[in-house]
């Protein structure tokens, strides 16, 4: 459960909304504010999941502070949003990481990174890490297909298990009572609605982040981001498809699939993240939660790390830093990993529950059709 | 940046929606142009800020309006509401320029939103802004700013410097410091006087004290008493305002839409006597909330209640306080420190006299009461099911009417009928030219963007030639 305080504020800001209703073309939070008359501790939890933290409404609120109502509904709901994926994580102990984020998440990149380094450079003879190696099993020559399938495979398989555990608390805490009719096209548009990011398009607009002037920037970057992330994982199926079925061992050509999708997500990781990050900066602090903001900057300063180590390995693939660049790539990617389950990712599960509920609730609703 | 040594052509004093149309047009005009805000950056705008639409005449349905409203039409609902208190070539100008307005709004950035919900039935006539009046005037900023329009915030203008009708400039308060600002011609846009409790107080005896101001607190109507001081003619009167209930628990100022309680049709509504004074029921909400602010500013000490049943709560918009509930009419009555006796036997006069019918809180039902005065004409049920809610009721006072005259060019006219040379006038200052009493939701907004242009233009032509 969320604190006793922050649930009483965002009450009091859902009512103080809910009898003003300006926003209701911002996003689908004022929707769906409107089906309710009082707001129940799982209200709340979905309201603020189903918030993207554009600060649209922040931006043009009569009661924004120092209004004495002092209405900020982004701040409020992110607050919101971080106990709750402290509150839904699994194992339970390991949600305290939330609280700490940036910090966690950082221990995280040190100790995997240290970790492979050492387990490599241990293990592993000098002149073959230092040498420069080519054609087919090229990287498996530095680290082995076994050590390297094996720890990622079951790491990552851990952090999905661990992200749907949440999910299903999540969904459990903030279905309504008596809410069954989770149909085929409700599912359907709540995964339309978070793969086109629908709500950062503020109406038509877009969002007024970093300032008050109205712009797609964010979404734009969130879609480098998260396509970027994709394109990446793409290519690391693609390679397996490869590597089982068709027994082509990697490095693949340039001109790949493999190689293609994986240069593309690259681009998008060093793209999206750094965008992001630069539009943070620029953002009025006001409607943030000042907690989140190492979570936010820990996870796209890894994504971005993911990314460039990456294009680096490939770049210089055929040269003698290879095998140090494949060790520390696969280090960033193993932190990316573990703190999958604990840091900013888990957003995209609970919003996307979030929307899939929003979906259902709205073609269910006795105000439209 | 604002540089008060220098001579500006237009000062625009204000930064409401008015002013800002004044600036804007002034600029594009080829205007130096500063505007001169008594309010911090954070409240600018006035009571623009708490606007949601702007009520203009069109011929067809857009996406914004579902329908036709002609200008006949619109003059024909302003002459009811204001029983022909309206200078009628000022109105039928503002009426014929409406139409034009959405598009010149949209040419300046703004935009406007289906309306959804909570439109008080205005969706017809009424083009709703997207994110409501702040985000128009956070609009109307941005392209004052990108245009070149100089803004100084927490700049009070404390006197005109007048010499036969004629203005050389102002005197400034900004930064602990006094200013004189030099400039060739002058918009007067700072709005009414409806945060000024000793003034209303003027109009409307001490009661006025018991009023809450649902705008800005920075209406102190100080340019509107500086220019009556210095011989402006004057229109409409001191206790002529939009006023509407709202719970009598909201903020002292600025508490703006979130205050209002809609209920009233589906109560029954006491002062604090217990006694009923007014038919409830009389018409649908949006076309008598406005009278309801003067109903209850009426009552003895400024305060009514409204009381509902179980039956009536959750069909009306929801309220930004809770009500405050009971198991028993006589409970309630203790909880609103009303006489619980008195309270009783209004209820139970009223329950006598409430007639069977079908009822239908979308339209008038024909629900009424017989032989009971004041009568209920709709919506009229019993108040006969636990729990028993009531909300606390005062007037809040949303805009002032009392201003100055002009004429069609916006000039502020003086002594005999005589215009300003270079003083202009635009917003809430002129709007009883207009409204000389009554309201029609949107036709404030719709009055200072029309006067605000076209104080802008004539202030540019008067500055620059």
């Amino acid at each position: 459960m969320p604190s006793t305080e922050l649930l009483k504020e965002a009450d009091r800001l859902m009512t103080i909304c809910n009898a003003c209703r300006y926003c209701e073309a911002f996003c689908a939070v004022f929707p769906a504010m409107e089906e309710r008359r009082t707001f129940s501790s799982g209200d709340l939890t979905y309201l603020a999941n189903l918030c993207h933290g554009c600060q649209g409404c922040y931006t043009v609120c009569q009661y924004a502070p120092p209004h004495e109502f002092g209405v900020n509904v982004p701040k409020t709901f992110a607050a919101l949003r971080s106990e709750t994926y402290a509150d839904f994580a699994w194992p339970g102990f390991l949600g305290r990481l939330f609280k700490w984020n940036g910090v966690a998440v950082s221990l995280a990149v040190a100790l995997t990174l240290t970790l492979v380094l050492l387990l490599v450079f241990g293990l592993q003879d000098l002149e073959i890490m230092f040498g420069s190696h080519s054609g087919a099993g090229a990287f498996y020559r530095v680290i082995p297909y076994e050590a390297m399938v094996w720890p990622f495979g079951l790491v990552f398989l851990y952090a999905l298990a661990a992200m749907g555990v949440g999910g299903f608390r999540y969904w459990r805490s903030t279905a309504r009572n008596g809410f069954r009719r989770l149909t085929a096209a409700a599912i359907l548009g709540g995964i339309l609605d978070t793969l086109t990011l629908k709500n950062l398009g503020g109406g038509g607009g877009g969002c007024p982040y970093p300032n008050e002037t109205f712009s797609f920037a964010r979404r734009i970057f969130h879609h480098f981001t998260f396509y970027g992330f994709m394109l990446c994982f793409a290519a690391t199926s693609v390679a397996t498809v490869y590597d089982h079925w068709f027994g082509w061992i990697a490095p693949y050509a340039f001109t790949s699939v493999p190689v293609v999708l994986g240069s593309l997500g690259g681009i998008g990781l060093l793209v999206g993240p750094a965008g992001l990050a630069w539009l943070k900066m620029r953002a009025d602090p006001a409607p943030r939660a000042g907690a989140l903001t190492g979570m936010d900057v820990a996870f796209l300063l890894l994504l971005f790390m993911v990314g460039a180590t990456g294009l680096a390995l490939l770049t210089l693939r055929e040269s003698a830093a290879m095998g140090s660049l494949l060790a520390i790539h696969l280090g960033f990617v193993l932190a990316l990993f573990a703190t999958l389950p604990y840091g900013k990712m888990v957003h995209g599960i609970y919003r996307m529950l979030a929307l899939v509920q929003n979906a259902a609730e709205q073609k269910q609703s006795i105000y439209r059709n | 940046m604002a540089d008060l040594g220098q001579l500006y052509d237009v000062l625009v004093i204000g930064a409401g929606n008015a002013a800002l149309c004044a600036a804007i047009t002034a600029r594009r005009a080829g205007a130096r142009v500063l505007v001169l805000e008594a309010a911090p950056r954070h409240f600018r705008g006035g009571n623009s800020r708490h606007t949601r639409n702007v009520r203009y005449a069109h011929a067809a349905a857009t996406d914004y309006v579902t329908g036709p409203y002609t200008v006949e039409e619109y003059w024909d609902d302003l002459l009811r509401v204001t029983a022909g208190k309206t200078n009628e070539t000022l109105a039928r100008m503002v009426l014929e320029q409406s139409e034009t307005v959405p598009d010149w709004m949209m040419e300046q950035g703004v935009r406007f939103q289906q309306p959804l919900s909570g439109t008080l039935g205005l969706a017809r006539t009424n083009a709703f802004f997207f994110g409501g009046g702040k985000n128009m005037m956070n609009t109307y900023f941005a392209k004052a700013e990108e245009l070149g329009v100089d803004i100084l915030y927490e700049a009070e203008v404390t006197d005109l410097t007048l010499e036969n009708g004629r203005c050389g400039g102002v005197k400034v308060r900004h930064a602990n410091a006094d200013h004189d600002v030099t400039a060739r011609a002058v918009v007067v846009a700072a709005g009414g006087f409806e945060a000024n409790i000793d003034w209303l107080k003027e109009g409307w005896g001490e009661g006025a004290g018991n009023f809450l101001i649902r705008g800005t607190p920075y209406n102190k109507g100080r340019l509107l008493r500086i220019l009556l001081d210095h011989g402006a003619r004057s229109v409409s009167e001191a206790d002529q305002c939009h006023a509407v209930p709202i719970d009598a628990r909201s903020p002292k100022f600025d508490g703006g839409i979130c205050t209002r309680v809609d209920c009233v049709i589906f109560s029954v509504v006491v002062n604090n006597k217990a006694e009923r004074f007014y038919d409830e029921g009389e018409d649908i909400w949006p076309k008598r909330y406005a009278i309801w602010g003067r109903l209850v500013a009426q009552q003895p000490d400024q305060i009514a209640y409204a009381i509902i049943d179980s039956k009536s709560q959750g069909i009306f918009m929801p309220t930004v306080f809770p009500a405050i509930e009971a198991g028993s009419i006589r409970e309630l009555a203790e909880k609103l420190e009303l006489d619980s006796a008195g309270l009783e036997k209004t209820v139970e006069q009223f329950n006598a006299a409430v007639q069977p019918g079908d009822f239908d809180a979308t339209a008038p039902d024909g629900c009424h009461t017989e032989g009971l005065t004041p009568p209920k004409t709709n919506w009229a049920r019993k108040l006969d099911t636990p729990p028993y809610y009531g909300y606390p009721l005062r007037p809040g006072i949303t805009f002032t009417y009392l201003g100055v005259e002009v004429d069609e060019k916006a000039r502020v006219l003086f002594g005999g009928g005589t215009p300003a040379d270079n003083i202009f006038a635009a917003g809430e200052v002129m709007a009883g030219n207009i409204l000389g009493q009554g309201y029609a939701g949107g036709i404030g907004l719709l009055i200072g963007t029309v006067f605000g242009r076209i104080a802008g233009e004539e202030a540019a032509r008067r500055a620059v030639n």
